[in-house]
Formats: structure tokens, C-alpha cells, sequence
């Protein structure tokens, strides 16, 4: 019998030893980098699916790298939180890889596209299991750092601008993550985070947590794209080709930023008030600024990339409010918006590949042309836009009755008006790009491939059935065991140290 | 104390440069700066006062010695930096080949 733990190393290294394989055999067999890449891709999936009911079965499930025994050697950790987040992260990087078998033929080296996306993929997979701190910044590293290069993939003037902008801030977050990690290495004199907490608990907070809580709060800011810190991200998202605005804007942002800041801040750290009126603060100016930027955008995809910041302050606000019902509606409009915002830039990509264009002004009346692609589209803005019966509508519900539960009013203000902005915004763009009457030299555009209709109508499907995640039954499995363990806050050290025992 | 100070002044030598500068190339060797004086900072964190190195010998009795996971990490750090400024230079010279200049204030296509 094998134990069940055995499963966690693999969410690293699948995708590693795909990116391996494809970069040694790519070029030279044609249609491997396909294959294998949507077979791995599958095969992720249903490990991330099979880890939820492991965790229903097991609880928590820790893993020691080459045995040796955390704190001494580098620990995986899967719980409610990773298993979250894992699904997140695999579901939507399988309907991406399908997506792509189409969509990147324009481009002449898939192979590398492939290497790329599963060393990024590898990353994000590693930063959420990993249970050690500086194993933490090496993964946070790879995904980033594939991301960049990415960015640059088309080696267009544009393209090259947002990926060296993107590129410097992003070193520059890490630079000060490591830092953090250095302050936090030189008090609690260990790595793991879970011995980590408990040292801190030990020991007490002082003027070196703050530090470290302010030098996190910068570098995870700049990678989550919250508002003082979000420059790169409206140039960096549109410029990427359009699997890759899907998978930075849908999980990337996300797994390394908000991921990464709850888990540091509830779970190591430990929450105060200071640091949660900071996130309830930070969380709304996105929300604004973002949703004000996202309004009179022309180009489909920069509206989006602001439209993401604009739902990132959402998650924050949800999640910064720290009570039960909030971190609920938090951390499911995380997997919504991942679902919905990869879909639209899929559709952004459906519609840049059947046109050629990214300006709404020279579109209009594709519905009639891009039945699918069409159809899609308007789901997932339906559902950002908080229509019910679509998934958005549940979570943008939860999380503004948990701001009134907590007396929070001016926050619950903001996020009605700037929810009525959006479906403004969308309203507007579906407008011009679907509707109206077919403009002249667009009359002979087809509806995109197969698989790419396949990706989408996929995405469309969830962002249907979203909601289902909050009927009882189905909620204690996936979404309560996420906010438990934020809940538990600095409890995740005795919880993980008796796991490894 | 000093020697802290003095990384402290060669992080910001490093985020000035990044800031300021206008040349790609500057602002690179920016980041290359402020990485150091991090990489530097680990280190100080490991150093001990009279402390020796840390290897068990028979005859040698272990007082004081200095941490050697830091150092460790440092090496970690320092090739996931020589990616970074790897990509980063490959970057430059594609848009040196695509602007014919490395000015960023002549970089400026995307924007609003």
C-alpha cells in the first residue's frame, strides 16, 4: 500500500520532467509537445481532484523531502488551503494547454511555449505545497521567472517593453520577499514555516514582525498587482500571448500574491488588526481604481488586465475582513475569478485569432459569425459582472454581507457601486465587440477551432455550475476545509508538526 | 553595526538606480546591486563574532561557529539572480535590436 502523502511531490515534478521532455524532444517530433502536454496537463487535474478526496479521508498530509524530517529537511504540506488552491491552479492550466493546441500554431516554436508554461506551472505547484520558507522563494522564483520570459514571447516592440517593466518589478518584489525571509531566517533561526510559527508564537512579536510583515506586504503586493504596486500589470497581462494572459491574470497573480499573503499573514505571522485594516484598505483602492482605470479602455485585453486588479481588491477585501463569512467569499471568488478572467481572455484570444484585432471600436456584430466564442463570453461577463444565477453573483454576495456582518459599511458601499461599474463596463464591451451589425471586412471571419471551443465551453460550464460549490455537502469539502485553515491561523503549526510526527 | 548600515546603503544604491536611471542597462545593473546587498545581508546574518567554520573535527571542540545554512541559501540565490539577469540582458538586446536605443523615455509605446 502506498501512502497516500506519495501523491504530493508529484504536483512539482510532472510538470518539471514535462517541461524537460518537451524541451529535449520537442523539436524534433512534431507532435509531442501537444500530446504530452495535454496529457500531463490532464493528468495534474485529476491528481488535484484525487487530492481532495484524500484530504477528506487523511486530513492533512505531509511530505519530507529525501526523508529527511522537517524542521531540519524541506516539508510538503497538503491541507485544505493547498488542496484549494492546487484544483484552482490545475483546472484552469488543463483548459489552457487545450486551448493552446490551436492557438499557438501561429506562433513558430510551440515547443518552447510548452518548456515555458510547465516551468511556470512546476512554480506555482511548488509554491503552494511547499511548507518551507526559503523552498518557498526558489518555486515563487521559477514561476515568476518563466512568467517573464513569457511575457516576452511574441519579441514585439510591445511585448519586449512590458516584459522588461514586468520583468525589473517583479525581480524587485522578490528582492524584498528575500529579505523578509532573511529577517524572519535571523530571529526564528529556522526555515519550515510551520516551526517557523511556532517560534514566533514563542517568542513574540515585535518592531522585526512589523518590518517583515511590511517588506511581505511590498513584495507580494507588487505580485499580486495591488494598487500602489500594480504598474506592471495592465501593460505585462495584454501583451502575453492569450493562453498566457489566461493563465497570469487566472492563477498566477494569485497563487504567488494572495496565496502567498494568506498564508504568511494568517498562518505564520498571524493576523492583527493592523495588518487587516491594511489589507481592507489596499483591497478597496484596487477594487476603485482598478474597475475607474478598466472603464475607458478600448483594447479588449487591458480592459480585462485592469478588470483584474479591480477583482483582486475584491479577494483582498474579502479576505482581509478576517471573519469566517469573509474569508469564505474570499477565497471563492478567488477560484471564480481564475475561472471567469481566464475565460475572457480566452475569448479576447478566440476573437484576436479570428480578427486580428484587439480594438473594440473595429469590432461588433461577431455573435452572429463566433457563435461559441460569443456565447462564452457573455458568461463569464455575466458572471463577473455578478449576475445571478452565474458563480460571481454568490461569491460578490458573500463577501458584501460579511463587510455589513462586520460593521464594515463604507467597504460594503464601495463594492456594491464598483460591482454596478463592472457589469457597466462589460455591458459596454460585450456591445461593441458581439452585438449590432456585422462591420464591413469582418464578413468572411470563421469561429475558432475545435479544442479552443472544447477550452472555453468548458470554463463556461463551471462558471454555470459555480455556485453549486456552496450547496451544503459539497461546500464542507472544498471550500470550508480552504477557510479553515486560515481560520486556525498560527494553530497550522501545531496542526502541520503533528502530521510530520 | 557599521556593516549593516552599509548594506543597507548598497540596497538603496540598488533600488535608486532602478528608479532613477534611465538607461536599460543601468537599471539592470540596479537590480544586480540591490540582489547583492541582499545576498550580502544573509550572510551577515550567518557571521559570528570570533566564530569558526563549521566543520566537526575529532580534535577541534565546537564553540562558537558560524551558520552555514545561510550560505546555503546564498547560492540558491545567487543562480536563481544569474537567471534573472540573464533573461533581463536577452530582453535589452531585443529591444535594442527592435528601438535602436536603450533610453526608456524612448520606450514608450504602451501607456494609458
Amino acid at each position: 500500500m502506498i501512502a497516500a502523502s506519495n501523491i504530493i511531490p508529484l504536483f512539482v515534478a510532472l510538470p518539471l520532467a514535462a517541461a524537460f521532455l518537451i524541451s529535449l524532444l520537442g523539436k524534433r517530433i512534431k507532435r509531442l509537445p501537444d500530446a504530452l502536454g495535454v496529457l500531463v496537463a490532464l493528468i495534474l487535474c485529476g491528481l488535484s481532484l484525487l487530492s481532495v478526496r484524500l484530504h477528506n479521508i487523511h486530513g492533512i498530509l505531509t511530505y519530507s523531502a529525501g526523508a529527511w524530517k522537517p524542521p531540519i529537511g524541506i516539508g510538503m504540506v497538503l491541507d485544505g488551503l493547498s488542496v484549494f488552491m492546487l484544483v484552482t491552479v490545475n483546472l484552469v492550466a488543463f483548459c489552457v494547454v487545450v486551448y493552446s493546441v490551436n492557438y499557438m500554431e501561429k506562433f513558430t516554436a510551440k515547443w518552447k511555449f510548452y518548456t515555458l508554461f510547465f516551468l511556470m506551472l512546476g512554480g506555482m505547484n511548488g509554491v503552494i505545497i511547499t511548507g518551507d520558507m526559503f523552498n518557498f522563494f526558489v518555486f515563487l522564483e521559477i514561476a515568476a521567472v518563466a512568467s517573464y520570459a513569457l511575457v516576452a514571447f511574441g519579441t514585439e516592440r510591445q511585448e519586449l517593453e512590458a516584459a522588461f517593466k514586468y520583468a525589473v518589478m517583479g525581480t524587485v518584489g522578490s528582492l524584498f520577499i528575500l529579505l523578509g525571509i532573511a529577517f524572519l531566517y535571523s530571529y526564528t533561526s529556522t526555515l519550515n514555516m510551520a516551526d517557523m510559527s511556532s517560534v514566533l508564537a514563542q517568542k513574540g512579536t515585535g518592531n522585526i514582525t512589523l518590518m517583515v510583515s511590511v517588506l511581505f506586504l511590498m513584495g507580494f503586493g507588487l505580485k499580486a498587482a495591488l494598487v500602489p504596486f500594480h504598474a506592471w500589470l495592465p501593460d505585462a497581462h495584454p501583451s502575453a500571448p492569450a493562453p498566457i494572459s489566461a493563465m497570469l491574470s487566472g492563477v498566477l497573480i494569485k497563487s504567488l500574491g494572495i496565496y502567498a499573503l494568506c498564508r504568511i499573514f494568517y498562518n505564520v505571522i498571524g493576523m492583527s488588526p493592523a495588518i487587516s485594516s491594511i489589507l481592507l484598505f489596499l483591497g478597496t483602492l484596487s477594487m476603485v481604481v482598478g474597475g475607474l482605470l478598466a472603464i475607458g479602455q478600448w483594447d479588449f485585453k487591458r480592459l480585462l488586465a485592469y478588470s483584474s486588479i479591480s477583482q483582486i481588491g475584491y479577494i483582498i477585501l474579502g479576505l482581509g475582513l478576517a471573519t469566517p463569512l469573509g474569508i469564505l467569499g474570499g477565497l471563492f471568488h478567488l477560484f471564480n475569478h481564475s475561472v471567469f478572467k481566464s475565460l475572457l481572455f480566452l475569448n479576447s484570444g478566440a476573437v484576436e485569432y479570428a480578427t486580428g484585432t484587439r480594438d473594440l471600436q473595429k469590432m461588433g456584430g461577431l455573435a452572429k459569425r463566433m457563435p461559441v466564442t460569443a456565447t462564452t463570453a457573455m458568461t463569464a461577463s455575466m458572471s463577473i459582472a455578478g449576475i445571478p444565477p452565474f458563480n460571481g453573483f454568490w461569491s460578490k454576495l458573500l463577501i458584501i454581507i460579511a463587510a455589513v456582518q462586520a460593521g464594515r459599511y463604507g467597504y460594503a458601499f464601495w463594492a456594491v457601486l464598483i460591482s454596478i461599474l463592472t457589469l457597466a463596463m462589460y455591458v459596454r464591451a460585450m456591445k461593441y465587440a458581439f452585438l449590432g451589425s456585422l462591420r464591413e471586412g469582418l464578413s468572411r471571419i470563421k469561429e475558432v477551432p475545435l479544442f479552443m471551443k472544447l477550452s472555453m465551453g468548458a470554463l463556461a460550464l463551471i462558471c454555470l455550475a459555480g455556485g453549486l460549490l456552496l450547496i451544503p455537502g459539497i461546500n464542507e469539502t472544498f471550500l470550508q476545509g480552504a477557510r479553515d485553515v486560515l481560520l486556525e491561523g498560527t494553530e497550522y503549526a501545531a496542526t502541520v508538526l503533528k502530521g510530520i510526527k | 553595526m557599521a556593516v549593516y548600515l552599509l548594506c543597507l546603503v548598497l540596497f538603496s544604491l540598488g533600488l535608486y538606480c532602478i528608479l532613477r536611471k534611465r538607461n536599460i542597462i543601468k537599471i539592470i545593473v540596479g537590480v544586480i546591486i540591490a540582489e547583492y546587498a541582499v545576498n550580502l545581508f544573509f550572510i551577515l546574518v550567518a557571521y559570528r563574532m570570533k566564530g569558526r567554520s563549521p566543520i566537526l573535527s575529532p580534535d577541534a571542540e565546537i564553540l562558537n561557529m558560524v551558520d552555514p545554512l545561510p550560505h546555503a541559501l546564498v547560492l540558491t540565490a545567487i543562480v536563481i539572480g544569474l537567471a534573472t539577469t540573464a533573461l533581463l540582458v536577452a530582453i535589452a538586446m531585443r529591444i535594442y535590436e527592435k528601438y535602436g536605443t536603450f533610453d526608456i523615455t524612448k520606450i514608450r509605446e504602451l501607456r494609458g
